[in-house]
């Protein structure tokens, strides 16, 4: 297979769309529309797999995605803080978004791995809602330690309760409780047309990262080096902590891309209310600009290439 | 006839903060508002509305002159250095006084 996904196709046309200024662009509301869709899928086909197996057992990879969360924010800080120069605020900010996730990847990497036919652990949508969280609460108290007055109820709040929590483990105990015979009457929206509402999704992900090749020009080298550089060492820890909790090849390759990925939605929101003084455009720059083409382009053969060395390395 | 006059504050920003401006106007006083989508340029650039974090509010505010005053100055002190936001004040006539 060496030919480009279509989906992937399609991002490149929004970015190449973008950047020759075309009028082009997906009404916002449809665009909403298209990631409640991608997110509903997510968590719905996760949770009719959850039906079939005990919940004890999924505990421990839960806590250990909640400390890779929180460390790999806390490895990103001070190389943003002392190597790059960052404001301390800029740094928190930055190294939330790094040491959180991104639904679109995950979704890219399912159908990169759909079409490959390489199976994964069913309950990884939970692992992505979870690792959302750890993230955003580290960079906040990165960004304004315990002294100063935080209102973590309210952020907490406004994290658990973000749109995309809600929607994937919203999507889990439907798909939990329907089970896949329940679910089976709404399939043809949610998984049959999933790789058709991908391509539109990423559509308009590639004109959203156009927007942000500008800045980059802006915010100078070390802002594309940290941007291809940490998800890099993030994908070796994700690939690492797949391996201590014995998952499948599959699911080691889709833990790496999950710590390899980085949140544009879920923490540039939470940062905006709870530390607003980072400068939004550049986690942005870095997030869309550089990672998330550099994720689902290169990235994700890469990580699974990974998966399947630390495999044959100690399984063997 | 005259009518009674009152303050309209109008206030573009961040629909980031939408959430905690509207809290913010509730304890200052304000008796209502009316929030809208916007999009346009300013200062910071493009806000084009493409997606969440480049989606603009314009909040509308009809209150008495002391609340307006005590909302701009508080607007000012607590968000002006850290988000793009734009902020208004006219006089207007309004039909039922009480309600404002």
């Amino acid at each position: 297979m060496s030919t480009l996904d279509p989906i992937l196709l399609f991002f490149l046309l929004g970015v190449a769309a973008g950047l020759l200024r075309s009028e082009l662009r997906l009404p916002s509301s449809v665009y909403e529309l298209v990631s409640m869709l991608l997110l509903l899928a997510i968590g719905l086909k996760g949770g009719i797999e959850l039906a079939q197996q005990p919940f004890g057992q999924l505990l421990p990879q839960i806590l250990a995605a909640v400390v890779m969360g929180a460390a790999l924010t806390l490895v990103a800080f001070p190389v943003l803080f002392y190597a790059g120069r960052f404001k301390r605020a800029d740094a928190a900010s930055i190294a939330a978004h790094y040491g959180s996730v991104s639904v679109a990847t995950y979704a890219v990497a399912v159908a990169w791995f759909g079409s490959r036919g390489i199976e994964f652990e069913a309950h990884m949508p939970l692992l992505l809602a979870v690792l959302e969280i750890p993230a955003i609460l580290v960079g906040i108290l990165l960004a304004r330690g315990f002294s100063r007055e935080v209102r973590l109820g309210a952020v907490a709040h406004d994290v658990f309760l973000g749109k995309g929590i809600v929607l994937i483990v919203g999507g889990l105990l439907i798909g939990w409780a329907a089970g896949p015979e329940g679910v089976a009457s709404i399939k043809p929206l949610f998984f049959d047309l999933f790789k058709g509402i991908l391509a539109l999704f990423l559509l308009e992900m590639g004109l959203i990262t156009a927007t942000q090749i500008g800045g980059l020009r802006r915010y100078g080298l070390f802002l594309v080096a940290f941007g291809i550089g940490m998800p890099l060492f993030s994908a070796v820890v994700g690939t690492a902590v797949g391996m201590m909790l014995g998952l499948s090849l599959g699911g080691v390759a889709m833990l790496a891309t999950l710590a390899a990925s980085c949140s544009y939605i879920a923490v540039p929101a939470a940062m905006r209310i709870s530390v607003p003084d980072a400068n939004p455009a550049l986690s942005l720059a870095a997030s869309l600009g550089v990672t998330f083409p550099f994720n689902v382009l290169v990235g994700i053969p890469l990580y699974h290439a990974l998966a399947v060395r630390a495999h044959a390395l100690f399984r063997a | 006839m005259s009518f009674p006059v009152r303050k309209l504050l109008t206030i573009v920003t961040e629909a980031a903060i939408e959430s905690l401006l509207v809290r913010d106007l509730e304890r200052l006083g304000a008796q209502g508002y009316t929030v809208s989508e916007a999009r346009g340029k300013g200062s910071r650039g493009v806000r084009n509305a493409d997606w969440d974090a480049t989606r603009n509010v314009r909040i509308e505010v009809v209150c008495d002159a002391p609340t307006a005053d005590r909302i701009a100055a508080h607007l000012q002190a607590r968000y002006y250095d850290d988000y793009g936001m734009i902020l208004f004040v006219s006089d207007i006539t309004v039909l039922r006084a009480e309600k404002f």
